[in-house]
C-alpha cells in the first residue's frame, strides 16, 4: 500500500536568465502606440519626470513565459497534488466550481465603484447573513483583507469601544501562551499591552492565572476555541464569567472555526467578537500565501464600530453602509471593500455545503482528526494530550524519540516530503518540545490517511536502522535543506541587472 | 456528502478504531447546554449546477458597463496565460511556503516578483506584498516612524491630492498607535501639491512625507522639489506610486537630486492591482513594498532570499523572519501573516509577458487615450479640464451642474463615467474624475463623449434625476 515516493528534482533557471534583448510577446501589447509621436502626451510630460532607462525586466516569449512557470508551479507542494496535514491551516480541497463561478466575466470586469452591483452585493449579504447564523453574531463585516487584519479589526472595536464608555484606560489584552503569534501582534499593533497566561496539564486555561491577570486595565482575551493545542476549552463559560465581570470582552480567534461549524457557536459560548478565516473553514484558495479573507462578526456590545463597508438591505435593494449609517464605525482597513473575490468564492462554497454540509465539515474533520490521532498513538507515537479527543487537529511530541534518536521534529517533517505528504505544523504550539500540529480536515479519504500512517510507521522504523536518512532528509525535492543562516547573513533579495 | 468522501463502511470502521460509537460523541466535551440549534438563515444546499444557475442570474443582474472609473483600480488588458497559470492547483492551492524545499516554485516565484519590483521602483530590497494599496501606504507610515533615525516624531505629511481612502486607511490602521496626519492642500490651478505648502512647516518635526505619482486627480507631482525638500529637513520620504506609470516615469529611486550620498524615495509602495489583477469589484489585490536596504528590518511582510542548500546548490526560503509576528509576537513589525501570494504571481505573470517594452507601450498608450477623452469631452459645452500640467491617465473635469445625476444618467446608457468628487473634495463640488487606459478605443470614447454631449443638452432643471438631487 505504500505510495512511490514523489521525484520533483526539477530545476529552473531565474526568468532573467532567459531574457534576451529584444524577444518580446508582442500579442499582448496594446496596438497604435508604437513610438510617442511628437507633441503626444509622452512629451507632453517634462523631461525630468521621465524615466530616462527601461527598467530591467526579463524579455521572453509567451511560450517562455508560460513553460517557465508550469515549471515553477510543478516544483510546489499543494492540496491539489498531495496531503497537505499543515495544523491550524485547514488545507482542504477548494471546490474548483468556487472559483470557476467568481471568475464569470460580470463579476471579474466590476468597477469597485460602479454603481452598486445589485447581484453581488445580493451574494455579500446572504454571506453576512449565514455568517451571523453560524457564529452566533449580530453583525458581520466582510471588509477585513486577511486572519491578521480580521484580528486587528476585533480588538480595534473593543479599543473603541472602552474609549466610548470613558473607559480608554483599558489597554491589556490576555492571550495564553499557546496563542498564534498574529494575537500578540495584533494586540500591540492596536496600541495594547500584551499578558500571557499559561495552560494547565490538560491544555485548558489556567483558571487562577486568568483571575490574576484580570482587573480594571482589561480591554479583552484573545481565545481560540478549540485551542491551538487541539482541545475544546472545557472551562469557556467560566473564562467568559471572569473577563466580562472584570469589565473585559472576549475575542475568538476563528483559525479553528472548522472544528465546531454548526455544533456550538463562539457567541453561545459568550464571544463578544470573532474572525473568521473564510480562506481556512470556508475553502477559499490559499494562493500560496494569501489572498485571505478575515470577516469579523460582532455581538450587540460592538454592533455600532464595525468596519466599513457593510452590506445593508432596504426594500429588496443592496448598498455599501458607510461612515453615514455608523458614525462610530473604526474606519476603513481596505481601498475598497476587502477581498471581494474571495468572499464571493466562499459563499459559493457555503451554498453548496447548505445547512446539513456545515454540520458535517465539522464531523468527518473531528473523525478524521481523532483516527488519525489514534493510529499514530499505536503506531508508537505519543499524543501531547493523550486524555483528550483531539478536535479538528492534535499534537504528537516527539521528545522521547528526540532523546532516544537525537531525531528532531523538522527531520521527521522533512522526511514526510520524500513520502509525498506536505509536513504537518512544526515547532507550534512552542510550549510542546518537538511537536508536530496535525490537521489532516473533512476532505481526506481513509486510504490517505492510512497512507501517511503507513509513511510515519516506516520513518519511525528509519529512525532506529538509519537515522541519517531522516537528518539529511529530503532526498527527493529540488533542493536539500536551505541554509537559513546564510540567507540572513548574506542576503540576497533579487536578481541585479549585471550592467 | 459534498466533498467527504467518506463511505458508511469507511465510518464504521474508524469509529472502531477510535473506540467511539458515533461521531456525536467526539463531541462529548463541548457542555451540553452549548450545542447549537439548526442554521436557520443557511439555505439547502445546491449542486454545482444549481449553483452555476444561480450565480450566472446573479452576474447577469450587472451586466458589463463600459468603465471610465480609474480612482485607484485601472482596467488593464490581461492576458490569457496570467490567470491559465495562476490558477494551476499548484499554485492556487498551496499554503505560504513554510516547508522550503517542497515550495521552491512559489518561492523563486517571490525571489522573481521582488526582483521586478526593484527593476521598476529602483529600490534596493521589496518584500513579498502587502494586501493592497491603501494599507501598504498604513504599514509604510509605521515603518517610517521605526527607521526615522532623526527623531521620534509620530506625524506624517500627507498630500490632499492622495487618494482619499489611502488617508482614511492609515488613520484606522495608526490611530492606536499615535500617529498623526497633517494634510497639505493642492494649488488649484495645477492641481498638484506645491512646495510652499512645504516651507511654512520647515524646521517641524515630522517623520515621513507622503508624495503620491500620479496623484488621485491624476496629476503629476514636482518629486524632485518635494523630496528634496524632505531630505533636507530629515523627513523620509514615502512614494506611492501606480506600477504600470512607472514603465514611463522616473523611477522613485532616481527623485530629487543626491544629499548625503542619499537620493530618492526612502520606502515605495502602491496599488498593485494594474499588474495582471482583475477589478473584481475591490479585490482581491496587492500591495506592494520596497524599500534601501539600510531599512530592511524595519520592513513588515515576508521576504524570500536566495541561500544555499546542504549541497551548495542555490535555492530559496523566506528569510528575515525574526521581523514576523510567529517569532517576535508583540515586538514584530507588523501583525501581518497571510498576504496576497496569488495576485504577486499573476503580476509576475504579467510582468514577465509584458516586458520593459510591452510595459512601457501600456503606460503610452494610457497616458495618450487618456489626452483624447479628455480632448473629446472637454469640447462639450459645460465641460472643462479642472487643471493645466501634466497628467498620465486620469484626468479632473469640472462640469456646470453637479456631477451624481449625470452619472446616473450615464449609467443608464450602460456607461460607468467615473467618480464625483463631491463627498471627498468639497471645495470641488461639482468636479468628476475620469480615467481611459489602453483597454479604450477610439470608439469608446465617442460613444462616451456623444452620450455625455447628449446629457449636458439637457437644460438642468429639466433633468429628473437633478430634481431629485437638490430635494
Amino acid at each position: 500500500m505504500m505510495q512511490a515516493p514523489m521525484e520533483l528534482k526539477l530545476r529552473e533557471p531565474l526568468i532573467f536568465d532567459l531574457s534576451r534583448s529584444g524577444r518580446q510577446a508582442p500579442s499582448q501589447f496594446p496596438p497604435d502606440a508604437a513610438v510617442p509621436a511628437a507633441g503626444s502626451t509622452g512629451s507632453a510630460i517634462p523631461a525630468h519626470l521621465l524615466r530616462s532607462v527601461q527598467p530591467p525586466l526579463p524579455e521572453v516569449s509567451e511560450l517562455q513565459v508560460v513553460r517557465h512557470f508550469t515549471r515553477l508551479s510543478q516544483m510546489n507542494f499543494s492540496i491539489d497534488t498531495n496531503f497537505y496535514p499543515l495544523g491550524s491551516c485547514t488545507m482542504k480541497y477548494n471546490p474548483k466550481a468556487c472559483n470557476a463561478l467568481a471568475m464569470l466575466p460580470e463579476f471579474l470586469n466590476r468597477h469597485p465603484l460602479a454603481p452598486e452591483p445589485q447581484g453581488f452585493l445580493a451574494c455579500m449579504y446572504e454571506l453576512q447573513e449565514m455568517l451571523k447564523d453560524i457564529t452566533g453574531m449580530q453583525g458581520v463585516s466582510l471588509t477585513p483583507m486577511a486572519g491578521a487584519q480580521g484580528e486587528f479589526a476585533g480588538v480595534a472595536m473593543i479599543r473603541a469601544y472602552h474609549r466610548a464608555r470613558n473607559d480608554a484606560d483599558r489597554c491589556e489584552v490576555i492571550v495564553p501562551q499557546a496563542a498564534h503569534g498574529t494575537n500578540p501582534a495584533t494586540a500591540a499593533m492596536c496600541g495594547c499591552i500584551v499578558k500571557e497566561i499559561p495552560c494547565d496539564r490538560n491544555g485548558d486555561i489556567d483558571i487562577e492565572a486568568l483571575r490574576a491577570a484580570v482587573g480594571v486595565r482589561t480591554a479583552a482575551i484573545m481565545l481560540t476555541n478549540p485551542s491551538t493545542l487541539g482541545v475544546f476549552e472545557h472551562k469557556i463559560e467560566e473564562v467568559a464569567r471572569i473577563v466580562h465581570e472584570a469589565g473585559g470582552l472576549l475575542y475568538y480567534d476563528g483559525a479553528n472555526l472548522n472544528a465546531i461549524l454548526g455544533k456550538v457557536r463562539p457567541g453561545d459560548m459568550g464571544f463578544d467578537v470573532i474572525h473568521m478565516n473564510l480562506h481556512k473553514t470556508f475553502s477559499t484558495p490559499h494562493g500560496g500565501g494569501g489572498p485571505g479573507s478575515g470577516a469579523v462578526g460582532v455581538g450587540p456590545r460592538l454592533l455600532p464600530f464595525l468596519p466599513i463597508p457593510v452590506v445593508g438591505e432596504e426594500g429588496g435593494a443592496f448598498r455599501w453602509l458607510t461612515e453615514r449609517d455608523l458614525p462610530q464605525s473604526i474606519g476603513r482597513l481596505s481601498g475598497f471593500m476587502g477581498n471581494a473575490g474571495v468572499n464571493l468564492r466562499a459563499y459559493i462554497y457555503m451554498r453548496m455545503l447548505g445547512r446539513e454540509g456545515m454540520v458535517r465539515v465539522a464531523e468527518f474533520a473531528a473523525l478524521n482528526a481523532n483516527y488519525l490521532m489514534k493510529r499514530l498513538t499505536q503506531a508508537g507515537y505519543e499524543a501531547a494530550y493523550p486524555a483528550r479527543r483531539a478536535s479538528h487537529e492534535f499534537i504528537i511530541t516527539l521528545k522521547s524519540e528526540n532523546r532516544r534518536y537525537q531525531i528532531t521534529a523538522m527531520d521527521v517533517a522533512k522526511r514526510l516530503l520524500d513520502f509525498g505528504f506536505h509536513a504537518p505544523t512544526t515547532y507550534f504550539p512552542l510550549l510542546v518540545p518537538e511537536c508536530l500540529l496535525i490537521e489532516p480536515t473533512e476532505t481526506e479519504s481513509k486510504e490517505e490517511l492510512d497512507h501517511f500512517c503507513d509513511a510515519m510507521t516506516a520513518i519511525r522504523r528509519e529512525m532506529e536502522h538509519d537515522p541519517e536518512k531522516l537528518r539529511s532528509a529530503p532526498h527527493t525535492m529540488p533542493v536539500r535543506r536551505l541554509d537559513d543562516v546564510r540567507a540572513v547573513k548574506q542576503l540576497d533579495l533579487g536578481w541585479k541587472s549585471p550592467a | 456528502m459534498p466533498y467527504i468522501p467518506h463511505t458508511p463502511d469507511d465510518v464504521e470502521r474508524m469509529l472502531a478504531v477510535i473506540g467511539a460509537q458515533s461521531i456525536d460523541e467526539l463531541f462529548d466535551e463541548i457542555p451540553r447546554n452549548l450545542k447549537s440549534a439548526k442554521l436557520a438563515q443557511v439555505p439547502p444546499a445546491l449542486g454545482e449546477m444549481q449553483a452555476a444557475r444561480l450565480l450566472a442570474e446573479r452576474a447577469a443582474r450587472d451586466g458589463r458597463p463600459l468603465n471610465f472609473i480609474g480612482a485607484g483600480a485601472y482596467e488593464h488588458h490581461i492576458p490569457a496565460a496570467v490567470w491559465a497559470i495562476a490558477t494551476r492547483g499548484e499554485f492556487y492551492s498551496a499554503y505560504t511556503p513554510y516547508q522550503a524545499e517542497a515550495s521552491q516554485g512559489t518561492l523563486q516565484l517571490i525571489y522573481e516578483y521582488q526582483s521586478m519590483m526593484c527593476a521598476l521602483t529602483g529600490m534596493e530590497v521589496s518584500n513579498a506584498s502587502m494586501y493592497d494599496g491603501a494599507s501598504a501606504l498604513a504599514e509604510a507610515c509605521l515603518m517610517a516612524v521605526r527607521a526615522n533615525r532623526h527623531g521620534s516624531s509620530r506625524r506624517i505629511l500627507v498630500p490632499r491630492a492622495l487618494n482619499g481612502t489611502y488617508l482614511e486607511v492609515a488613520r484606522a490602521i495608526t490611530g492606536n498607535q499615535g500617529l498623526e496626519f497633517e494634510v497639505l492642500d493642492f494649488d488649484r490651478r495645477h492641481g498638484r501639491t506645491p512646495l510652499a505648502a512645504l516651507q511654512a512647516r520647515r524646521g517641524q518635526d515630522y517623520a515621513a512625507l507622503v508624495v503620491q505619482q500620479p496623484n488621485f486627480f491624476g496629476n503629476l507631482e514636482e518629486v524632485d522639489e518635494l523630496t528634496d525638500w524632505a531630505h533636507a529637513n530629515k523627513v523620509l520620504l514615502i512614494g506611492v506610486v501606480n506600477p504600470i506609470s512607472l514603465a514611463l516615469l522616473k523611477p522613485p529611486a532616481e527623485w530629487g537630486v543626491p544629499l548625503d550620498g542619499h537620493r530618492g524615495a526612502d520606502i515605495v509602495c502602491g496599488e498593485g492591482q494594474p499588474l495582471g489583477v482583475p477589478l473584481a469589484s475591490g479585490g482581491p489585490y496587492f500591495g506592494f513594498m520596497a524599500t534601501r536596504l539600510q531599512h530592511v528590518r524595519q520592513m513588515p511582510g515576508r521576504v524570500v532570499g536566495r541561500t544555499a542548500d546542504t549541497e551548495g546548490r542555490p535555492g530559496f526560503t523566506l528569510t528575515l523572519q525574526a521581523r514576523e509576528q510567529h517569532i517576535r509576537r508583540s515586538k514584530a513589525t507588523s501583525n501581518i501573516c497571510t498576504n496576497q501570494g496569488l495576485m504577486v504571481t499573476a503580476a509576475t505573470i504579467y510582468l514577465s509577458l509584458l516586458g520593459p517594452a510591452g510595459l512601457r507601450r501600456v503606460a503610452d498608450a494610457c497616458a495618450q487615450r487618456t489626452a483624447e477623452l479628455v480632448h473629446a469631452l472637454g469640447r462639450i459645452p459645460g465641460v472643462a479640464p479642472a487643471f493645466a500640467g501634466p497628467r498620465f491617465h486620469e484626468a479632473v473635469l469640472l462640469l456646470d451642474r453637479p456631477v451624481a445625476p449625470v452619472l446616473a444618467a450615464l449609467a443608464a446608457r450602460g456607461i460607468a463615467g467615473g467618480l464625483d468628487l463631491a463627498a471627498r473634495y468639497p471645495e470641488l463640488p461639482r468636479a468628476l474624475l475620469v480615467c481611459a487606459t489602453e483597454t479604450k478605443t477610439t470608439a469608446d470614447i465617442e460613444a462616451y463623449a456623444g452620450a455625455l454631449a447628449e446629457i449636458m443638452r439637457t437644460p438642468q432643471a429639466a433633468h429628473p434625476a437633478a430634481r431629485e438631487q437638490r430635494r
